[in-house]
C-alpha cells in the first residue's frame, strides 16, 4: 500500500461515516420530538452532507480514476463502504439517536481537532471548517445527554439502555491498522490512541453529569475497516442509492 | 367607547395602512379569523414537510439531498414562525397542535397527495411553492403585524424553494426519455391540485368582503389563481412540458390564460378528509407527537431540577 | 406530568458588529441554554447573526396601546430637542 492508496482509504472512512450518520439524522426530518429540535437535527444533518461532499470529492481526486463524490456515494456496494458501524445503526427512539450522535460527535471532535494540523493541506482545511460545526453539534448533543439522562425516570432508563446497546460499537473507532499507521507517520492523521484517551475522559465526565452508568459490555463489534458491516447498512444503501442507480448516467 | 366606535376606529386604522398589533383592540371576528388562518397556515407548513421529507433519503445526489433537506427544514421554520404569530393572540401552540392532531383543524389540501417519484419534488417546489408564494406575498401586506412580519420573512426565505423545484424539472425535462416522462407525469398529477390549492372560486368563498376590508385577505382566490397560471404556463412551455388542461388557451384580448373546468368536488372531498394521504399525514404527525412526549417532558424535568438547585444555592 | 410545547422565549439578534440587537421572533424552549441553541438553529440558518439574546417572553413588560397618548404625545411639542429647531448663520461650520 502506498501513501496515495492509504489516503484514499482514509478519506473514505471519514467521508462514509459523515455520509451515513447524516443520512440517519435526515430520517428524522418532519418526525422530531418538537419543532425546534426538528430544525436543530436537520442543521446537523446538513453539516454532514456538506462535509461528506468535500471529503468524497477529495477522495475521488486522490484516487485519480475520475470518480466524483456522487459516484463514490451512490455507486459503491456495502462491502466497499468504510463508515464506522455506529453511524449506520438505526435511529431507534430519541435517546438512541442522541446517544449515537454524542458518542460519535465526541470522537469526531477530537479526531478533527487533530486533523486540523494535518500535513495534507486539503484535509487540514476541511477539518478546520468542520471542527467549528462539530463543536456546536457536540454542545447540542451533550446538553441532550444531560436532559435525557437526568430528566425523568423514563428518559433515564431509555438513555441508559441506548448507551448500553451502542457501547459495543465504540471500540473500533480507535483501531489502528496499516492505513492509520502510515498516515500518522506521515503527519497526515492523528494517533487514535491519544484520541481514545481524550474521548474516554470526556464521555466519562458527561455520563457522570447525566447520571448515567458506564456500560459494562465487554463485547466489541468491529469490521468497518474491512467493509464488514451490520445488516442495517444494506437497507440504508438500497434506499439511498436506488434512484441514482436506476438511471445510469443520468444527470439530476 | 361603544363597540361601533371601536370598530370604526379599527377600520380607519387599517384603511390608513397602520398595522394592528397584539394588544390593540380588535373585533372578535377578526381575532378568530386570524387565529384560524395563521394556525391553518402553520399546520400546512409542518404537514407539508412530510410529502417532501418522503424523498430526502432517496435524493439522487448529494447536492439535491442538501437542497431538499434545507428546504424541508425551512418549512418547519415557517411553521414555527406562524405558530408564534398565532400565539400573540393568546392561544398556545400546545392547543393548536391538539386541534391538528384531533382532526379539528384543517391544513392545505395539497399535502394530501402522494409524492410518487423524484420528479414530484421538482413539481412541488415549482408549482406548490409557486402558488404559495403568490398567496404569501399578498398576505405580507395584511393588516395584522405579527402575521405580516412572519410572511415577509417567509417570502424572503421561500424564493429559493420555487427555483430549486423548477431547476429539478428543467434538468429532468432535458434528461433521458425516462426522466422527461417522469417530469411530465409529475406535472400531470400536481397541476390541478396546485390550481385548486389557492382556494375555492370567489362565488363559493364566504365572508370575503369583510375580510378584504380588514386586510386579512388581500386578494380574491381567483385573482391569485389567474396570476399563478399566467406565470406558470410559459415556464412549462419553456422546458417542453405540457400543462394537463386541453382547454387552456391564451386570450389575446385580456392578456390572460383561460383554463378548463376545475373539479371542485375533488377539492372539497380532500378538504373533508378523503384525499389519498389524509390519514397517513395525520398519523405521521400524531406519531411524532406521541414519540416526542417523553423527550419534551424530560427536558422540562431537567430544567425544573436545575432551577430548584439554583433556588437552594 | 403534563405534556407541553415548552415556554416561549423572545429572540433578539445582532446582525453585525456595532449595531443593536433586533427582535427576530420567538422559540419554545425548556430553559435558557436550549432557548439559545434553538434560537441559533431557527433564526441564523442564513448567517443572519453574530450574537443572540434570549428572554423568557413572560419577563417582558410592554406598554399598552392605551398608554400611547400619555407616553408618547407629550414629546411631540418639544421641537427644541431636535437640531433642526435652531437657526445657524450660513458659513458657521462644525455645529
Amino acid at each position: 500500500m502506498n501513501l496515495q492508496e492509504a489516503k484514499f482509504e482514509y478519506l473514505l472512512r471519514l467521508g462514509d461515516s459523515s455520509l451515513i450518520i447524516g443520512h440517519r439524522l435526515s430520517e428524522w426530518c418532519g418526525h422530531g420530538p418538537i419543532l425546534e429540535e426538528d430544525l436543530a437535527i436537520i442543521n446537523i444533518a446538513l453539516d454532514f452532507v456538506g462535509n461528506t461532499t468535500e471529503l468524497l470529492k477529495y477522495a475521488g481526486q486522490v484516487e485519480g480514476k475520475g470518480r466524483d463524490e456522487d459516484e463514490l456515494a451512490y455507486m459503491r456496494d456495502e462491502r466497499e463502504f468504510r463508515n464506522l458501524l455506529i453511524t449506520e445503526q438505526p435511529n431507534g427512539d430519541y435517546a438512541y439517536t442522541i446517544a449515537r450522535q454524542f458518542l460519535f460527535d465526541t470522537y469526531m471532535f477530537f479526531l478533527y481537532e487533530g486533523l486540523k494540523s494535518s500535513k495534507d493541506e486539503t484535509i487540514a482545511a476541511i477539518a478546520a471548517k468542520s471542527h467549528k460545526e462539530i463543536t456546536y453539534h457536540l454542545r447540542h448533543t451533550t446538553e441532550w445527554m444531560y436532559r435525557l439522562g437526568d430528566g425523568t425516570e423514563e428518559s433515564h432508563e431509555r438513555m441508559q439502555n441506548a448507551v448500553n446497546d451502542l457501547w459495543m460499537f465504540t471500540a473500533e473507532m480507535f483501531d489502528m491498522d496499516a492505513v492509520d499507521t502510515l498516515l500518522v507517520k506521515e503527519g497526515i492523521a492523528p494517533d487514535l490512541n491519544k484520541i481514545k484517551v481524550d474521548w474516554e475522559t470526556r464521555v466519562k465526565e458527561v455520563f457522570a453529569d447525566a447520571t448515567l452508568q458506564m456500560p459494562t459490555t465487554t463485547f466489541k463489534q468491529k469490521g468497518s475497516r474491512e467493509g464488514k458491516h451490520s445488516e442495517h447498512l444494506g437497507f440504508l444503501l438500497a434506499e439511498m442509492q436506488y434512484v441514482h442507480r436506476a438511471h445510469p448516467g443520468a444527470k439530476w | 367607547m361603544d363597540e361601533q366606535k371601536q370598530i370604526d376606529a379599527f377600520e380607519a386604522k387599517i384603511a390608513a395602512g397602520v398595522k394592528i398589533e397584539p394588544k390593540d383592540w380588535m373585533p372578535e371576528a377578526y381575532r378568530k379569523q386570524l387565529v384560524r388562518m395563521m394556525s391553518q397556515h402553520a399546520h400546512s407548513e409542518i404537514v407539508g414537510m412530510l410529502p417532501e421529507g418522503n424523498w430526502i433519503t432517496r435524493a439522487p445526489n448529494l447536492r439535491r439531498k442538501a437542497i431538499l433537506l434545507a428546504k424541508v427544514q425551512d418549512e418547519g421554520g415557517h411553521g414555527l414562525y406562524l405558530y408564534s404569530a398565532a400565539e400573540t393572540l393568546g392561544v398556545d401552540r400546545t392547543e393548536l397542535l391538539e386541534q391538528l392532531h384531533t382532526g379539528k383543524a384543517k391544513y392545505s389540501s395539497i399535502f394530501n397527495y402522494p409524492t410518487l417519484t423524484w420528479a414530484d419534488i421538482g413539481a412541488i417546489g415549482w408549482l406548490v411553492d409557486g402558488a404559495a408564494i403568490m398567496n404569501q406575498t399578498a398576505l405580507a401586506r395584511g393588516s395584522y403585524g405579527p402575521y405580516s412580519r412572519a410572511m415577509v420573512r417567509i417570502c424572503k426565505e421561500e424564493s429559493f424553494h420555487n427555483r430549486q423545484g423548477y431547476e429539478i424539472m428543467m434538468q429532468l425535462a432535458q434528461g433521458t426519455p425516462e426522466q422527461k416522462a417522469m417530469a411530465q407525469d409529475a406535472l400531470d398529477r400536481w397541476w390541478w391540485p396546485a390550481v385548486m390549492m389557492l382556494g375555492p372560486s370567489d362565488d363559493q368563498s364566504p365572508n370575503s368582503e369583510q375580510l378584504m376590508r380588514w386586510k386579512v385577505k388581500m386578494e380574491s382566490n381567483d385573482a391569485i389563481r389567474e396570476r399563478f397560471i399566467d406565470r406558470t404556463v410559459p415556464q412549462a412551455e419553456f422546458i417542453g412540458l405540457k400543462v394537463p388542461d386541453k382547454d387552456m388557451k391564451f386570450d389575446e384580448k385580456t392578456g390572460h390564460y383561460t383554463h378548463g373546468k376545475i373539479n371542485w368536488d375533488e377539492f372539497f372531498d380532500v378538504i373533508k378528509g378523503n384525499g389519498p394521504c389524509n390519514a397517513k399525514r395525520l398519523k405521521d404527525r400524531v406519531d411524532a407527537d406521541k414519540k416526542g412526549k417523553w423527550v419534551r417532558e424530560a427536558a422540562v424535568a431537567y430544567a425544573t431540577k436545575r432551577a430548584k438547585e439554583k433556588e437552594v444555592a | 406530568m403534563s405534556d407541553t410545547q415548552w415556554p416561549v422565549w423572545e429572540v433578539f439578534i445582532q446582525a453585525s458588529p456595532g449595531i443593536s440587537h433586533k427582535h427576530a421572533g420567538s422559540v419554545h424552549a425548556p430553559d435558557a441554554e436550549m432557548a439559545l441553541q434553538n434560537a441559533r438553529d431557527v433564526y441564523s440558518r442564513r448567517s443572519e447573526g453574530m450574537n443572540i439574546w434570549v428572554v423568557p417572553a413572560n419577563a417582558i413588560t410592554a406598554s399598552s396601546p392605551e398608554d400611547q397618548g400619555s407616553f408618547f404625545e407629550p414629546s411631540n411639542d418639544k421641537p427644541y430637542r431636535h437640531p433642526t429647531f435652531y437657526k445657524i448663520p450660513e458659513g458657521v461650520k462644525y455645529l
